[in-house]
Order: C-alpha cells, then sequence, then structure tokens
C-alpha cells in the first residue's frame, strides 16, 4: 500500500492497481465507453483520461497502472475538455434519430452528451452509410451507430470463445463485422447477445417480435399463451426501478393478464418436465453404456457452438429440447387436446432473458407437423417495452397466481436460470431415480457460484458421479478440450452459454452490472430455500402429465415431442 | 482440392500466429487474392477465427479478397496525379465499371485498384490497364479508355 493525491485528497492505493480502480474504490466517476470489467484493458475510447502531474499529456485511467506519490486531477479543465471533445467527434457522424432509436433513454453517448452538455454540433463529419445487418433471427446491427469502443467483440472472442465479429478495414472506413463483412447469419455468430448487452449504443440490438405478438393479442381468433422463463421474474423489475434480484412473478403475471395474454405459463414447469426426461436419459446412459459426459441442452446458443466448432460431439448432448420447447410442444399437444383447441389457433409466446432463443424457436426440428412449439419469443427487454407500452407499472400492482397446469413449479425448475441450477435439479431428481430415496441436503453448494468452470464429485447409492458446469463458451471450450484429450472422471456437463447463465442472458436489461447480476442469483437461490417443493420429480402436474398423456419419461411419445437432434454447421468461424 | 494452397500452408504447418501476414502475401501472390476458402484453411493450421484474419487482411491496403479481372486497372492517387485531379478520375472509374476500388466486376472483365505512385508524375493523373498506361487522364476520357479494352467488339468498334 502507498499514498496518491486524487483531486488533493490523500489516498491509499496497491501497486498493480489501475488509475481507474481506484477511482472506482474511491467513488469518484469518470465516464467510460471501451471499459469492460475483469477484461484486459485497450484505452479506445479515451473518455477515463486524467491528468497526472509530470506526465505529458493525458493519461487514459483504464490501462494505466497507480505508483507511488503520484498526483491525479480526474476533472481538471483539461481532462473535461478532452472528454467533452470526444463525445463532439463520436457525435459528428452519428446518425440523428434518438427519438427512433431502441436505446433512446438508455444509451451511454446519448446520457454522456447530456452530462456534458452538449447543445451544439462543433464538428460535422460525412454520414456513414452502411447497411443494416438483420440477417439473423435474434440480432440486428446497424454499423452506422457503431463507435467502434471494441466491447462486441472483446466479449465475443474472449468471454464467449466464438469471434464472430472483430475490426474491419482501417482508420475513417473502420467498422466492426463479421469476416468478409457478410451476415451475421453466416457467421459463427452464436446469437447469445452479450454484444447487445454491452453495446454503449443502438448499433447492436434484438430482433423484435412485440408487433407480432401485439398483433396476436389483437387477433379474436387467437389465443395467446404466454411462459416466462426462470430468470426473468428476478431481473424485470429493475425495468421499473425495483431492486435486482426481487421476485415479482405475482405482479408480472397479473401485468401479463391485462396486457391480454389468455394463459400464463411458467417455463419453470418445463423445466421440471426437462430434469424428469433428462434425468432419465442420464440413468439410461451411465447404467446401458451410452455417450458420456452426458452434456445439457437448455442454452441454445451452446446448441450452435457444439453443431459449429465441436461436431464430432453431438453425440455428448442430451436429445431434450429446452424447456421454453418443451412448454411449446405440451401447450400444443396435450393442452390442446385437453381443452379441445386447435393448435393452429395458439399463439404460443415465450419471455426470455435470451436473443438465441429466438433462434432455437426458428430451428425447423423445433416444429410438429410443420405447427412450431413457439411461435414469437420476446427478451426481458421486450417484455418490459410492452408493459410501459400498456402504462403499467410493475410498482403498482397486486399479484396474482398462474394458470393451471402448467404454472406449477417446483423450485429445482426455477434453479434453471442461474450456471450450475441445472445440474442441481438434475442431480436431486436423479438420486430420487436411481436410488428411489430423497438426497439428505438438496443444496449442492460446489457448483453455485460466479466461477466459469465448477465440478464436483456425487455420490449417489453406490454410484460416484462427477459433474461439471461451466458458463461463458470460453469456458465451455476450455472443458471440452479437457474432454477431448482424454478426461474420464466427468459423467454429466451443465453448459450455459451465458457468463453466470440466464440471470446474464443477452435479452436481460442492458449493462453489465455485477452486483445486480449477483442479487438475481441471490434472488433465484432465495426462491429455492424458501419453497415447499424443492424438487422437480415431486412437481404434481409433471407426474400428471406423463400419467394421462406421455407414460413415462423418454417414451416413444415423449420422444416424438420433447426431444429433438443436431445438425452439423458448416460457417466461417 | 487445392494443391496451391495446399503446397503452401504445408510449408507453414508448425506456424504460429506471428506468420499470419506472410502466409497471407504468400496466398495472394500465387492465387492473385485471398479467397473465403483461402482465409478459412489459414485459420485452421494458426488456429485464428476467420474474422480476425479478415480484419487484420483489411487494415491493410494491399490485400484484395475478389479475383483480379481480365483487365487489371490501377490508378494513381500519389501526390502528383492528386493534383492533377485522380480523385475526379477514381470516381468516373467506378462509376464506369460499377464497382468500388479493390473488387471486380461480375463478369470477370475488370478490375480496379487504386496505388500510391507509379512512379510516372510527369504524365499525371495516370492510370494503367495491364500495364499499359494511359497519361493526362480526364474524367470525361475514361469511358472510351474503358472501352476499349472491353471484349465484345461491338463496344470496341464504337469506341474506335
Amino acid at each position: 500500500m502507498f499514498t496518491i493525491q486524487i483531486n488533493n485528497r490523500n489516498i491509499q492505493a496497491k501497486a498493480g492497481e489501475t488509475i481507474l480502480q481506484v477511482l472506482k474504490r474511491e467513488g469518484i466517476k469518470v465516464p467510460t465507453l471501451c471499459h469492460l470489467e475483469d477484461l484486459f484493458p485497450t484505452g479506445a475510447c479515451r473518455m477515463c483520461v486524467v491528468e497526472v502531474e509530470g506526465m505529458d499529456g493525458l493519461i487514459p485511467s483504464c490501462a494505466f497502472p497507480v505508483s507511488k506519490d503520484m498526483k491525479i486531477l480526474t476533472h481538471s479543465p483539461k481532462a473535461l475538455q478532452a472528454r467533452k471533445t470526444i463525445i463532439e467527434l463520436l457525435l459528428a457522424n452519428h446518425p440523428d434519430d434518438c427519438l427512433f432509436c431502441v436505446r433512446n433513454g438508455n444509451c451511454d453517448l446519448q446520457s454522456l452528451s447530456e452530462e456534458f452538455g452538449i447543445r451544439q454540433r462543433r464538428y460535422s463529419g460525412v454520414k456513414d452509410n452502411y447497411n443494416i445487418d438483420s440477417s439473423s433471427p435474434s440480432i440486428i446491427r446497424d454499423p452506422a451507430k457503431c463507435i467502434l469502443c471494441g466491447k462486441c467483440v472483446r466479449i465475443c472472442e474472449e468471454i464467449q470463445g466464438v469471434s464472430a465479429i472483430d475490426f474491419i478495414n482501417r482508420g475513417s472506413e473502420a467498422t466492426i463485422g463479421p469476416a468478409f463483412n457478410e451476415g451475421l447469419n453466416v457467421s459463427s455468430c452464436i446469437y447469445c447477445g452479450q454484444c447487445i448487452n454491452v453495446c454503449p449504443t443502438g448499433a447492436l440490438r434484438e430482433k423484435s417480435d412485440i408487433k407480432r405478438v401485439l398483433d396476436a393479442l389483437n387477433d379474436p381468433d387467437k389465443l395467446v399463451v404466454v411462459q416466462h422463463a426462470p430468470a426473468i421474474s428476478v431481473s424485470i423489475g429493475e425495468e421499473f426501478n425495483i431492486k435486482p434480484g426481487k421476485d415479482v412473478m405475482g405482479i408480472m403475471t397479473s401485468a401479463l393478464r391485462r396486457i391480454g395474454f389468455d394463459r400464463v405459463f411458467d417455463t419453470s414447469f418445463a423445466a421440471d418436465l426437462t430434469i424428469m426426461e433428462e434425468g432419465s436419459e442420464l440413468v439410461s446412459r451411465i447404467k446401458n453404456g451410452g455417450k458420456l459426459p452426458m452434456m445439457t441442452s437448455c442454452s441454445p446458443g451452446w446448441i450452435k457452438f457444439v453443431e459449429e466448432f465441436y461436431p464430432e460431439m453431438m453425440d455428448n448432448l442430451s436429445t431434450c429440447k429446452s424447456p421454453q420447447q418443451m412448454m411449446g410442444a405440451v401447450v400444443k399437444s396435450y393442452y390442446a387436446e385437453r381443452e379441445n383447441l386447435d393448435p393452429k389457433k395458439i399463439f404460443s409466446v415465450s419471455l426470455m432473458p435470451c436473443t438465441a432463443k429466438k433462434f432455437e424457436a426458428e430451428r425447423p426440428e423445433m416444429s410438429n407437423n410443420n405447427i412450431p412449439d413457439i411461435n414469437a419469443v420476446l427478451t426481458t427487454r421486450e417484455l418490459a417495452r410492452i408493459i410501459k407500452m400498456r402504462g403499467l407499472d410493475l410498482n403498482d400492482m397486486e399479484p396474482e397466481g398462474p394458470d393451471t397446469p402448467f404454472g406449477e413449479r417446483s423450485s429445482a425448475g426455477k434453479l434453471f436460470g442461474v450456471s450450475g441450477g441445472v445440474m442441481e435439479a438434475a442431480l436431486r431428481s436423479a438420486h430420487f431415480l436411481i436410488t428411489g430415496k430423497e438426497m439428505d441436503d438438496p443444496q449442492i453448494t460446489a457448483i453455485r457460484g460466479l466461477d466459469g468452470i465448477k465440478e464436483a464429485h456425487v455420490k449417489i447409492g453406490d454410484l460416484e458421479i462427477g459433474v461439471a458446469a461451466a458458463s461463458g463458451l470460453a469456458n465451455a471450450r476450455n472443458l471440452m478440450e479437457q474432454i477431448k484429450n482424454g478426461r474420464d472422471d466427468i459423467h454429466f456437463i451443465e453448459i450455459m452459454t451465458c457468463p453466470g447463465g440466464c440471470i446474464n442472458g443477452g435479452g436481460q436489461p442492458i449493462g453489465k452490472d455485477l452486483d445486480a447480476i449477483k442479487s438475481r442469483m441471490k434472488g433465484l437461490y432465495q426462491i429455492d430455500r424458501d419453497a415447499s417443493n424443492r424438487l422437480s420429480h415431486h412437481n404434481e402436474y409433471v407426474n400428471r402429465l406423463y400419467e394421462e398423456f406421455f407414460e413415462a419419461p423418454n417414451s416413444h411419445k415423449a420422444h416424438e415431442l420433447l426431444h429433438t437432434h443436431y445438425h452439423k454447421r458448416d460457417v466461417m468461424k | 482440392m487445392d494443391t496451391i494452397l495446399d503446397t503452401i500452408l504445408d510449408k507453414h504447418r508448425n506456424a504460429r500466429r506471428d506468420a499470419l501476414i506472410p502466409i497471407l502475401q504468400e496466398v495472394q501472390e500465387a492465387k492473385g487474392f485471398l479467397s473465403r476458402e483461402s482465409v478459412a484453411a489459414i485459420g485452421e493450421i494458426l488456429n485464428l477465427p476467420t474474422s480476425k484474419i479478415y480484419g487484420v487482411a483489411t487494415f491493410y491496403n494491399q490485400f484484395r479478397f475478389s479475383p483480379l479481372g481480365a483487365q487489371h486497372v490501377q490508378i494513381c492517387r500519389g501526390t502528383a496525379c492528386h493534383v492533377k485531379g485522380s480523385a475526379a478520375v477514381l470516381d468516373a472509374l467506378e462509376r464506369e465499371l460499377d464497382i468500388e476500388a479493390g473488387q471486380t466486376t461480375r463478369d470477370g472483365q475488370f478490375s480496379l485498384e487504386v496505388v500510391a505512385c507509379i512512379g510516372a508524375c510527369g504524365l499525371a493523373p495516370v492510370i494503367s490497364v495491364n500495364g499499359e498506361f494511359h497519361a493526362g487522364v480526364l474524367p470525361e476520357d475514361v469511358n472510351n479508355i474503358i472501352n476499349s479494352y472491353r471484349v465484345d467488339e461491338e463496344v470496341q468498334a464504337d469506341a474506335k
């Protein structure tokens, strides 16, 4: 520890810290556009520059280490002027369409230009005339709005290990895009949407399904069914200034009814169903010498990743559809039959913290007799927009309960929203399936938390099962390489595409606020702790679904409706 | 199978990513341009994503991503040619050929490249078509010059 001086105040700092880290700790706000927590700094945007006594020019605080007796001025006239000029230069060729932009009111560039009191155009540049890339089912790229901070490139490369996009060209012609400037649809992009979460402007956004959903709601011939993913109820509140992690399921249900959804179901019900199918599949693979380690298949970005980068390991993937698709399938089969409805007249909407789910819903395998399991997918952000559009506020609504039969869930199903949660839920039920007895303690602490790879060896009866949970596909790649190189003590692997799981999904509120993500995780574990039923196999309606319709897990009918298959994908990777 | 590409890549089986630019140069030298297939194959031996390779290659002016046309048009944008109005000539060429600098026409007849200085400043502004120089080119000359190289004989007759 040594002393440095910031704005004429003495402050303790550690060797190896960057100036920005010290500033953050001390609550001194310096704006950044290209900074990403925990990733190596690039110093691209220069917004964080500060004056350091004895040094020429301004110093980028994100990329400069503190040293003993350093004297720093963070808001000197020189630093402020430099920041203001940067904003003015960025605005020089930025499209002036804030009023029409999806990020209106939630844009770093917009709020900085407001903070700096920019009231006139000092520089006027030639507007870039780029094509909007709407080729993918999930993500829209508008390079004209890109300020080249490079955060999308880095999160795609360093966190997801995909590298679908990079900088192209140089200088004033520089842009960001896939190889050969092609559309995302022929790139290796897995549609996770992490790039959207970190984009400071409207250059990246989800492909919106709001209009299609509103049209269906206004169509008297359609029965509009909605399901909400486990991670939504602990994050949607943030869009209404409710604190992160607070479970607003009941209020959200009531909002969904007022918007006009005819049935409100819970994806966590389908997660319980997934556990029955996937747990049985695992037990059968272990007992009958099937392909191991078995890998989970709930996360559609991860599925596309395997199809592109590890096609030789597609047999390791569980054949189970994801909970979203299982719910879609049972709504248009069992439920339609039971309620005497024409499946063609059901419009099935799912609310997901995810952009890749839009891609998953469009996969041709995800349909039955040419009727898609799911008709439209909305992200957490799109749901918030619809709620606001309808003049509703989650802060002043009374909670309501979901509809039967797919509203009931165990808290194990709810854990699907967090990395390690599918594994925990599966182990609880696998224990029962194998031994006929419940686990002494259903809480499996070793696979909880935000670490990239978590492992445990769990004893179930006479069996010792090695399990691993990874999130962030760079971590998944690491694990895959270990398996390819002969590691064989792991039997079951859970992969979630986004770091930390769906609580940090690409469809969640904009930004990467680590505290909010941790709170969402805590929220889900709190729900589990408080729940009366923490076990998927004790979900009464799941059991009834088997009695009345599927007969047993992995039955012929279950395979027809609840399982799928995968295809090798040739893309520019 | 692409034997030219394979022969080059075979020499670099154990190369690391710092060999990227020399490999790109070698492949372009042999093939005339960097195709998607070439870039993907280079990515495989260097364990580099294609987006990264394309990013590096587009950073430099020397790499092209479409094959050269039967007639390769180079336009000088050096200082002397610039002063004499080569920007307008480039515009005229891009309009005439309906491509941008660095591209090749769909029929493969023409490709267009911007070069820094051909060393013929006395003739500025200068363009070269397959090595044949045209001096003091005005934007309004471009149509005739290009037509004189078109394979279509009728157009050629018109030009004369």
